[in-house]
């Protein structure tokens, strides 16, 4: 066995995961609200995200939805003036009551595809690996497996292999937001959360986004802000309904999208408001 | 009517290009006046023989300014290793972990800070730094007696005057980060300092380079508050307990004094245009980075 194997002639094996994933958790919400300096952005949410679907969150624009996926993995946080009641849970995990150590692992569990792609300032390689960095794994050897994994699983590996040490802003903005959600796998979350993840690609980039998506709800649960209603018919499992802050329609797509009950949900899928 | 108004436009732009060019000229003459004027050692001595001979003995004709420079060097280098850390955990402390409330207090105290005059550093540093290392820091590592006006107080006053350049410097520079980045980063389960370490200050790098490179250039010129507390002894300092004598003080303290002998005066001069050009240099390059990282 050679003593330094080349990176790009890694194959994309099996390993033992780093992670002591112990089953699917769920992750609900109970009698979530939320302000912020105030004015009430989320009223009342209960509502459960199902495992192993795609769940796609829909409303008009500013009615919260950004904000709820934002509690989920607490990056509210970063908001000033947000008072939140109510429970978010991921398993037995309060996610509200979380304190600052159990917050690195909570979003650990949950992995956030932003609205536009973000490398981090390092290399594509650097890029994978920093959660894994970050969270303990130091071997070169495990390091190599994963970024080599999840690198193939976004179908990435072909086209960046050859130059895995150079900046990842140098790749094209489909290819930034394949390895965004690369980097967020690298650290085997259970729900992934994508907020209008495909809202800043070329149509193209954008249906291989959406396609990976669908695939990998196989392994994840799949939690999305969609900016468009045909995306969400294509894609979601479940269908969330949110207008001014509120749940109004909760169900399966067939159920919301082809029956739903609510005025509002009617009159929103025909495109009196958006 | 309309003309008039015209006219008018077109004379205050044009005074005010002029002046703009007059201040831009300025500099120039003063790097010309002050090569001319120190000509006369020039041709007496060669530069080279200048910058690396040991002995200053104006009464002799021994103008060596290797201990000058020397001094220079040290205050200058112990400056930035004392304040880089400080200013560099400061400005971390800053954007990425206190409140908003927190930063709200300390800008304006940085800026009043930096806007203090220097002398009153080295009164400062005169009153506390000095008795201080002579006192108590002194005693714990040399054996003979030290005044305190050493090396280590230059630099340590130094180090507290571009503190506050360094630090606002530096916050500038670090929220420029995008918000993005930090929430990629805290998605993935970043910790604060993870954050500060790994993403931050990596992709602040230039920057913080830049910023290190002006600070240099501050600190190589300053003058009066270094003067108070360096000993003003023309000596290669040997420890940290050494007095010492930088460029900026040669000039200050002799300036004036002996004008009776021409050559004393070139070389006080051309003291003066080494700083002016190094400084000038620095600030350059500094700049020229800056420009390269916003682009
Ligand atoms: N930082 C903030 N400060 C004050 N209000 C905010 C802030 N962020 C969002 N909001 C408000 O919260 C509401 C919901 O925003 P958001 O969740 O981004 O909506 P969506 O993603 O559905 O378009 C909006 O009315 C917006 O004005
Ligand atoms: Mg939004």
């Amino acid at each position: 066995m050679p003593l330094f194997q080349k990176l790009s002639d890694l194959k994309n094996e099996d390993f033992a995961s780093p992670w002591a994933n112990d089953g699917k958790s769920r992750l609900y919400t109970e009698n979530l609200s939320l302000s912020i300096h105030g004015n009430r952005i989320l009223k009342n949410i209960s509502v459960e995200l199902p495992c192993n679907k795609i769940t796609c969150i829909v409303g008009p624009s500013g009615c919260g939805k950004s904000t709820l996926l934002k509690t989920f993995n607490r990056l509210i946080d970063m908001t000033e003036g947000v008072k939140i009641s109510g429970n978010v849970f991921l398993g037995n995990e309060n996610i509200v009551k979380a304190g600052f150590d159990d917050l690195t692992e909570i979003r650990r569990r949950i992995g956030l595809v932003p609205q536009r792609p973000c490398p981090l300032p390092m290399s594509i390689y650097g890029n994978i690996a920093y959660g894994c960095k970050i969270h303990g794994v130091r071997k070169r050897r495990e390091l190599n497996r994963i970024v080599v994994k999840y690198l193939n699983e976004v179908g990435l590996w072909n086209e960046v292999k050859n130059r895995l040490r150079s900046p990842a802003v140098g790749l094209s903005i489909g290819q930034q937001q394949r390895l965004c959600l690369a980097r967020s796998l690298a650290v085997e979350p259970e729900y992934i959360l994508a907020d209008e993840a495909t809202s800043a690609l070329d149509p193209q980039s954008s249906k291989i986004v959406e396609d990976l998506f669908v695939r990998l709800k196989e392994k994840y649960s799949i939690v999305m802000v969609t900016h468009t209603l045909h995306q969400a018919m294509r894609i979601a499992d479940y269908v969330i309904f949110i207008y001014m802050g509120e749940i109004i329609e909760t169900g399966t797509a067939d159920e919301v999208f082809h029956h739903p009950k609510h005025e509002l949900t009617k009159n929103y899928l025909s495109g009196v408001f958006s | 009517m309309l003309s008039w108004r015209l006219a008018k436009e077109k004379v205050m732009s044009g005074v005010m290009f002029f002046i703009t060019c007059a201040s831009l000229l300025l500099v120039v003459a003063m790097g010309i006046g002050l090569c001319l004027r120190s000509s006369p050692i020039l041709s007496e001595i060669s530069l080279w023989d200048i910058l690396s001979a040991n002995e200053w003995k104006p009464a002799k004709n021994q103008f060596g300014f290797f201990p000058f420079i020397m001094g220079t060097v040290c205050v200058t280098g112990i400056s930035i290793v004392l304040a880089l850390p400080v200013s560099l955990f400061t400005a971390l402390f800053l954007t990425e972990y206190s409140h908003s409330q927190v930063r709200k207090f300390v800008y304006p105290v940085l800026d009043i800070l930096a806007a203090l005059p220097s002398v009153i550093y080295g009164v400062w540093g005169t009153l506390i730094v000095v008795p201080w290392i002579s006192g108590w820091l002194a005693p714990r590592f040399v054996s003979e007696y030290t005044s305190g006006y050493t090396v280590l107080a230059a630099g340590t006053v130094l180090a507290i005057m571009i503190l506050p350049l360094l630090v606002s410097m530096f916050v500038e520079i670090f929220s420029t980060v995008p918000g993005e980045m930090r929430e990629a980063a805290y998605a993935l389960g970043s910790t604060r300092w993870q954050l500060s370490r790994r993403v931050v200050m990596k992709k602040s790098l230039p920057g913080i380079f830049a910023t290190v490179v002006l600070a240099v250039s501050r600190a190589l010129g300053e003058t009066i508050a270094v003067l108070m507390v360096c000993g003003n002894l023309p000596q290669v300092p040997r420890s940290l307990f050494d007095a010492c004598y930088p460029l900026p003080a040669l000039i200050a303290n002799n300036y004036g004094e002996m004008m009776s002998m021409p050559l004393y005066e070139a070389a006080l001069m051309l003291a003066a245009a080494i700083l002016f050009i190094v400084v000038l240099l620095f600030n350059l390059l500094s700049r020229i980075i800056l420009k390269r990282v916003e682009d």
